[in-house]
């Protein structure tokens, strides 16, 4: 079966996500989101998305923790509420009973790993038969994302540097 | 504030590391029409590599000199990636498109093949920069600000 | 009903996503501490970056890059490389919020000196 490998990878998915959260430090919680990280990184080089993978291992593994962790060492690194005060009886009605329509919709989506599914036939192969013959880039996920859908790029750079400027007023404002 | 480290190991073991990582990083964004990769990847691959500078030898050290000063050419990233786009304007066809570009001697595959490096060293210069100063941003304490 | 299990036995990805995203909610709604909220808004983000990277797998195909330079593709041997562009569009967006998410929670940090819900809440009125 070809779950064979994904099932014990999505089980410790699910366990690193719960353990990030129920520990009652926040720099080994930090830590364990890490982890978190390079589980889901294996889990999409399985699936074939190599691409995808080494982003996911660079920023998620590496960037969000340092980003965390100077946070953390310039504030407060435990969290020092000893009782928390039971949920809201709204979260604990309305989370299992949206999880319950989400499933309850499983059946409307192709099966996993057909050639045929709607995301798969409209302008995909398009891309995947042209790319060499218009671009000379046997890379698919470059051409695409940087020859023939360069706009978006383009407007996610600004998102970036709109980031970077965001960070610098709030906290380096009184800097000369 | 962050202060050099102690341990010598530490600082060795940096000295030798750091233009490795950025070797490897020239490598993603230069090899990524060719195998995974490309310009994200290989931005923040090299932006890691000065904040590693920072974190081991403090951010007023001589390795540190450089970080402060790419910092102040935030916003190049974006001005290439839209000049590119401009380019394609001059020559001709519409914004970012690539066959316009006017390259003497190319055929059209080849310039938008060259049109995609140059976008992609503007991808990785803008990302490396913003990755760098927000490390600057995070790590800048109350002292400095009341200074 | 029986159908049901059986859809969702054949489907384990959307499962994993279902728990992951309702897990991460629960997490943003009912946690007081600032930083654990990013945590779950953390969760959230990958969770649904993972549920577009899973609808683009085929079975017996091979990683998005090309093969050989000549020659006919069949697009049936690679997968999908749509949902790859997308997602690297929503990795960086994510780490860029992320960003700029600390540098609030530094900044309530150095006004208020805590980082718990209740007691800002309070200090604000």
């Amino acid at each position: 079966m070809t779950f064979s490998f994904e099932i014990p990878l999505l089980i410790l998915l699910i366990l690193t996500a719960g353990g990030a959260i129920l520990v009652k430090d926040l720099v080994p919680a930090v830590f364990i989101l890490g982890s978190y990280s390079f589980f889901l990184a294996l889990v999409w080089a399985w699936l074939g998305a190599p691409d995808v993978a080494f982003v996911e291992a660079v920023v998620g593994a590496g960037l969000a923790t340092v980003f965390f962790l100077l946070t953390l060492f310039e504030t407060a690194p435990k969290d020092t509420r000893l009782h928390r005060p039971p949920p809201p009886l709204a979260a604990l009605i309305g989370l299992p009973l949206l999880g319950f329509l989400l499933l309850y919709a499983a059946s409307d989506l192709p099966n996993f790993g057909d050639p045929a599914s709607p995301a798969s036939v409209h302008i995909s192969p398009v891309y995947l038969e042209n790319s060499m013959h218009d671009t000379l880039t046997p890379n698919v996920v470059t051409s695409v994302l940087m020859d023939y859908r360069a706009f978006d790029t383009l407007i996610e750079t600004v998102v970036i540097f709109t980031a970077g400027i965001a960070c610098v007023l709030l906290l380096r404002r009184n800097q000369a | 504030m962050i202060q050099a480290h102690d341990s010598v190991i530490v600082l060795m073991l940096g000295r030798l590391l750091i233009p490795l990582v950025q070797l490897f990083g020239l490598y993603v964004l230069f090899f990524g029409q060719y195998g995974p990769g490309g310009g994200f990847v290989g931005g923040v691959i090299f932006g890691a590599s000065m904040i590693l500078s920072i974190l081991i030898f403090g951010p007023s050290a001589s390795y540190s000199k450089v970080a402060k000063k790419v910092v102040h050419g935030d916003g190049l990233g974006l001005l290439i990636f839209a000049g590119v786009g401009g380019l394609c304007l001059i020559g001709g066809g519409e914004f970012l498109n690539y066959a316009a570009l006017e390259i003497p001697g190319l055929e059209v595959a080849s310039r938008r093949y060259v049109g995609i490096m140059l976008t992609q060293i503007g991808v990785a210069v803008d990302v490396a920069v913003t990755v760098i100063s927000i490390v600057f941003s995070l790590s800048s304490n109350d002292e400095d600000s009341h200074a | 009903m029986l159908e049901l299990i059986e859809v969702w036995l054949h489907r384990p990805n959307f499962i994993a996503f279902v728990i992951l995203f309702l897990w991460g909610f629960y997490i943003m709604v009912t946690h007081h501490n600032l930083v654990k909220k990013l945590i779950g808004m953390y969760i959230v983000q990958t969770s649904v970056i993972f549920f577009l990277v899973a609808i683009s797998a085929k079975t017996g195909a091979t990683v998005p890059i090309l093969l050989s330079g000549t020659g006919p593709v069949q697009a049936a041997t690679y997968t999908n490389p749509l949902p790859h562009v997308l997602t690297l569009t929503a990795i960086v967006v994510q780490i860029a919020t992320l960003g700029v998410s600390l540098a609030l929670v530094a900044a309530i940090y150095r006004k208020y000196g805590t980082l718990d819900e209740d007691e800002i809440l309070k200090r604000l009125e």
